[in-house]
């Protein structure tokens, strides 16, 4: 039928009353490669990876693991004031890490530290941001996890949430400008974050101003203790990229190649026709949502146990590689003990270092010290 | 055609009549020109909203990364300070955002920490605090949480403020004391087109977030000659337009008019000489020509538009009694907005004009 002539929608007139509702249409489906055995069911869509480049995902995904588990157990001890794991979740930090150009803008919420550990950061520079001691940049001024690098295109964190999206729609607006750009800007977020108001500015300037950006959304299905079905009625996030004018994929974020896929394919739309793309990485958080919570007060251990065996990233991604005769037992646990290692080795370091000079609470205010506070130094 | 020349004439009567008694209040100030010349050049006469536009046009042609964006300024914005720059520089350059203050905010703050120079229009100051997330716990904390890896110093938010006759709630406010408590931000007020244009070209340069707020008042009543150079007045300098030792006054923005016409009443009409004080920069301000000032005269009027209680006076008063303790004659005093919000029919009542402003010095000098 002809389109009537209102400026505000292209679409014809109907002499039915039909509202939409979240039943309207089907389910946005889930894009998997591998299954709960590591098994590829599409050899097709098995990515081209190097035997070196697989090993290299699957020990980046179990370093931060060991890194967790130790740092989580440094704050119970309190030996560090605060922590974030990021358990459940490995596989869409290094899958999504490993599709990018390491140039590639990164703006991330807070459990994203992967994407940091596969740029090359090291186990050292994390653990020495969160002792805030004078080798951290950002010099012992945010809470830990607040991680940033500035060499490796990695834009610091910030606790407020949703904060970084407008931001980050921003910046590859920026890119976009650039003579020969190749890079594009992702920005990660939780499917809690996705309910502020910065979220929805994101989405609909990121299309309006056609910007080179990957939204990854990760749908642990929890923002601290609420549920999911108390964040949204709708179908999940995915389902606003459509209605927002954007490309959007709904993925396994327990599986790291599907991952990898989906935002291999999203940073190439990205960068080569300036469209915004959304991707949904649907998973589960297995830990805590921080230190200061206990997760167990709200959700049944049974339900974590689940996340944690048949649907772990890591074992996926092991099983995989083993298939591939890649990996077997006894590299795993040489690699586990020198990963466990690395942790306790830069903890003892990290503890060892002086924090930064007092003047550093009053410096990076501004560029230059206005006089006020350059007075409250002398 | 008698009759009709009788219709007519009765019909001029009408309109007289209505122009005599029902005239719209529209103005509590006079306007007082610039005498500060930063330049001994060429310059075109202007008013406040070809000075911005010209600040603007000059940024856009030096540098090839600056950006114009927000709410209708393609068209030239609802105030024309965007005028023909969109057909100058292109649509990839100055262009419309969606309608979302928190987005335009936090666009300008990604395209600053990506090395682009970033001019975002808040379209009234009154619409900036669905921004204030992103300018206060981003834009103001980007380079001091990074240990000053990234920042965002190359944005600024340029947004039209203060009264106007009849903007009532949301379309008169004076936000300038809810950004002063921001450390990292930068806030100034200019109070007429040579200062609008070197004080913007200063915001566009400085290598801090600023937020520069344009008393849309004078986007059209206030017109000088404006040097056609391309020039900068620092940030953080107040400037003295009026010396005097009887008494410092400090307002900025439009106040500043009202209160050279007061510093004239009280030379004609008391034979006393007030110091008048352009603050300009709000954060970080300048406390030193401020006490210097205070330190000569011993009395003290701070002004503004806002509402009394913790408005950026306070701060001022409270500076200058620790800092001029000994010098002072008579108690700090504050004229400004009464402590409701902006009122539209009420708005003659409601601003620290010039007889409020004169009672208050009357006082003060007789302490």
């Amino acid at each position: 039928a002809k389109n009537a002539d209102f400026p505000g929608a292209r679409a014809p007139y109907t002499g039915e009353i039909k509202f939409l509702d979240e039943n309207s249409y089907e389910p946005i489906p889930i894009y998997r490669v591998l299954d709960n055995n590591g098994k590829a069911a599409d050899k097709s869509h098995e990515p081209v990876l190097d035997r070196e480049a697989l090993r290299h995902m699957y020990k980046t995904m179990t370093q931060l693991n060991q890194m967790d588990k130790i740092l989580y157990e440094s704050q119970r001890q309190g030996r560090i004031s605060f922590y974030m794991t990021n358990y459940g979740e490995e596989g869409i930090h290094i899958g999504s890490a490993a599709a990018l150009d390491p140039k590639d803008l990164v703006y991330a919420q807070y459990r994203e530290v992967g994407v940091l550990l596969y740029r090359g950061m090291t186990v050292q520079e994390l653990v020495d941001q969160c002792y805030g001691n004078h080798r951290d940049p950002g010099k012992g001024r945010q809470m830990p996890v607040h991680y940033g690098c500035k060499r490796r295109s990695v834009v610091t964190i910030s606790s407020p949430l949703g904060t970084q999206m407008p931001q980050a729609v921003g910046s590859a607006y920026a890119y976009k400008r650039r003579a020969g750009n190749e890079n594009c800007v992702i920005c990660y977020f939780g499917e809690g974050a996705a309910s502020e108001g910065d979220a929805h500015a994101a989405f609909n300037f990121a299309a309006t101003l056609s910007c080179p950006i990957v939204f990854l959304c990760r749908n642990n299905g929890y923002a601290i203790s609420t549920p999911s079905n108390e964040q949204y009625r709708g179908d999940g996030i995915a389902a606003r990229g459509p209605a927002m004018g954007l490309r959007t994929l709904r993925v396994d974020g327990t599986d790291t190649l599907a991952v990898y896929n989906a935002v291999k394919q999203a940073r190439h739309i990205a960068v080569s026709e300036n469209k915004p793309i959304l991707v949904e990485a649907m998973c589960y958080r297995v830990g805590h949502h921080s230190t200061s919570d206990d997760s167990s007060a709200y959700r049944s251990l049974d339900e974590i146990a689940k996340w944690t065996k048949d649907e772990s990233p890591i074992q996926k991604m092991k099983l995989y590689l083993e298939q591939k005769g890649h990996w077997d037992d006894k590299a795993d646990n040489e690699w586990l003990k020198e990963a466990r290692n690395n942790v306790l080795l830069s903890i003892q370091e990290a503890e060892k270092q002086k924090k930064p000079n007092w003047r550093e609470m009053l410096e990076d205010v501004y560029y230059d010290m206005p006089p006020r506070i350059h007075l409250c130094t002398t | 055609m008698n009759s009709l020349v009788r219709r007519s004439y009765f019909l001029t009567k009408v309109v007289k009549n209505v122009n005599d008694c029902a005239k719209r209040f529209s103005s509590h100030f006079i306007y007082y020109p610039d005498q500060h010349k930063p330049d001994d050049g060429q310059t075109t006469k202007m008013n406040m909203m070809q000075a911005i536009n010209n600040a603007m046009d000059l940024t856009l042609s030096s540098d090839p990364t600056a950006l114009l964006f927000g709410e209708d300024v393609a068209f030239g914005g609802v105030f024309r300070c965007a005028l023909g720059l969109q057909e100058k520089y292109g649509k990839d350059r100055v262009f419309n955002t969606p309608l979302c203050e928190q987005g335009i905010a936090g666009f300008g703050i990604g395209l600053a920490a990506a090395g682009a120079t970033a001019i975002a229009e808040i379209q009234f100051a009154d619409y900036i605090f669905p921004a204030f997330d992103q300018l206060v716990n981003e834009a103001a904390k980007a380079r001091y949480r990074s240990g000053g890896q990234w920042d965002c110093g190359a944005l600024t938010v340029r947004a039209p403020c203060g009264a106007v006759g009849h903007g009532g709630l949301y379309h008169s406010q004076s936000p300038e004391a809810f950004f002063a408590h921001a450390p990292g931000l930068k806030v100034v007020v200019p109070r007429g087109p040579i200062a609008a244009k070197g004080l913007l070209l200063s915001c566009i340069r400085e290598p801090d977030p600023c937020i520069f707020l344009e008393p849309k008042i004078l986007y059209r009543s206030a017109t000088e000659e404006v040097p056609n150079i391309d020039y900068m007045l620092p940030l953080g300098k107040a400037q003295i337009l009026r010396e005097g030792d009887a008494l410092t006054m400090i307002a900025w923005g439009t106040q500043v008019h009202v209160l050279l016409e007061v510093a004239e009443m009280a030379s004609e009409k008391l034979g006393v000489h007030c110091e008048v004080i352009d603050l300009m920069s709000i954060l970080p301000w300048d406390e030193e020509t401020v006490c210097n000032s205070v330190k000569k005269t011993g009395r003290v009027l701070i002004s503004h538009e806002a509402p009394l209680t913790c408005g950026f006076g306070a701060e001022i008063a409270a500076t200058i009694q620790e800092e001029c303790f000994l010098h002072l004659e008579a108690p700090v005093t504050r004229v400004t907005g009464w402590d409701a919000p902006f009122p539209h029919v009420f708005e003659p009542y409601y601003l620290p004009d010039k007889w409020r402003c004169y009672h208050a010095l009357t006082q003060l000098i007789n302490y």
